[in-house]
């Protein structure tokens, strides 16, 4: 029977190792994820995800199973991740996105790094158009303001709950759900060429309260 | 209700968080305005577009990386454990440390020796070495002890090396 998040955090604590590295196969790929978004770098998001596991590691003998082990991981990432924003490091990131990736420094080569995308080989158009449709995307999830996005990515892609979220973020329930709210809405907006702009456009010019 | 209230369950409608009253009471305003229903509409379409987010599969090293700076921490931590166990041991190996360097700040010679008035049997033959050493008397005696001539000194005379030999 396979041992829950909890049980496995309870046997590093208690000093099994290869419990340790069942979490890290299983969340790497999330906790990776989540602070590409974040932090808009995909080395950084490696530096920082290995951070993560670190810590937990390091935290391993103080762990209480109070809450979720993901809930608790994931404070651990956004914590990083803010900080990590904060202090600047990743503001030339920044810059490379809203360069969509593409260089026009003129020095001929690009400043985004070169991603492992897990590809499904559809024809070179269909690609093309995959492509294009996922760089909208990406750029319009990434100039949310920090907090939408983490929440969004958590809600989105972790499928965590709403008090789970609310304790990763440091906010009521309430208040994530109105951060939400407002982080979609502008995705609404952003990505109204793919979602429908003719709805979108419509629902501008008459404000819905 | 009305649309203010959309902003706290348009998202928990669209997850199936509500409850059944809730979700009744919010669909029956979906149903009457249509402003409410086209974000419901374009919040599950921008859903359906975050899922064509390709993922980012981290690099095969990751676990290896992750494994050596653990290795690497632990290699540090051994080492300092090895010499402080325990925090406990690293204080008290700090104070000694501390109460070494201050009793070491007094000379020897700034000692009270001579002024001792009773002391130890170890420091009562340092006091006396001490005054004793600078003695010139001291310094002949051996000079004096084995001195042939003065064994040829009338007997009345030769009492002063056997006073010294009684010494």
């Amino acid at each position: 029977m396979a041992r829950s998040d909890v049980q496995l955090m309870l046997d590093v604590k208690s000093g099994d190792d290869s419990s340790f590295e069942l979490l890290l196969r299983k969340y790497r790929t999330p906790v990776v994820n989540f602070l590409y978004r974040m932090v808009r770098d995909a080395a950084a998001a490696e530096d920082l995800a290995q951070e993560v596991f670190l810590r937990v590691y390091r935290a391993r003998g103080q762990y209480l199973p109070r809450a979720k082990f993901t809930t608790w991981m994931f404070r651990i990432a956004t914590n990083l991740a803010f900080n990590a924003l904060r202090d600047g490091r990743y503001r030339q990131m920044e810059v490379s996105i809203d360069q969509s990736g593409v260089d026009r420094s003129g020095d001929g080569e690009s400043k985004q790094p070169a991603l492992e995308i897990a590809d499904r080989q559809p024809s070179i158009e269909l690609e093309l158009i995959r492509r294009d449709r996922a760089e909208l995307i990406r750029r319009a999830v990434e100039s949310l303001p920090e907090k939408q996005r983490a929440a969004v990515l958590l809600h989105k892609y972790q499928e965590m709950d709403y008090d789970e979220i609310a304790r990763v973020l440091g906010c009521s329930e309430s208040a994530l759900k109105s951060l939400l709210f407002r982080a979609y809405e502008t995705l609404r907006v952003e990505l109204a060429p793919l979602v429908g702009a003719a709805q979108v456009q419509a629902q501008l010019t008459r404000p819905g309260k | 209700m009305n649309c203010g209230h959309t902003e706290k369950k348009l998202v928990a409608y669209l997850d199936g968080r509500l409850t059944m009253a809730e979700r009744r009471q919010f669909e029956a305003h979906l149903a009457l305005c249509a402003v409410c229903r086209g974000r419901a509409q374009g919040f599950r379409s921008v859903w359906d577009a975050l899922d064509e987010l390709p993922p980012l599969a981290p690099s095969p090293a990751f676990d290896s990386r992750v494994k050596a700076r653990l290795a690497q921490e632990q290699r540090r931590a051994g080492f300092w454990s090895w010499i402080m166990p325990s925090p406990r041991m690293a204080f008290a190996a700090t104070a000694l440390l501390i109460a070494s360097i201050w009793l070491s700040s007094f000379q020897p010679a700034q000692l009270p020796v001579t002024h001792a008035p009773v002391g130890s049997p170890a420091q009562n033959t340092e006091a006396e070495f001490g005054m004793i050493k600078d003695l010139p008397v001291l310094e002949n005696y051996d000079v004096l002890t084995s001195f042939d001539a003065l064994s040829e000194l009338p007997a009345q005379e030769s009492a002063q090396p056997q006073s010294l030999n009684r010494l």
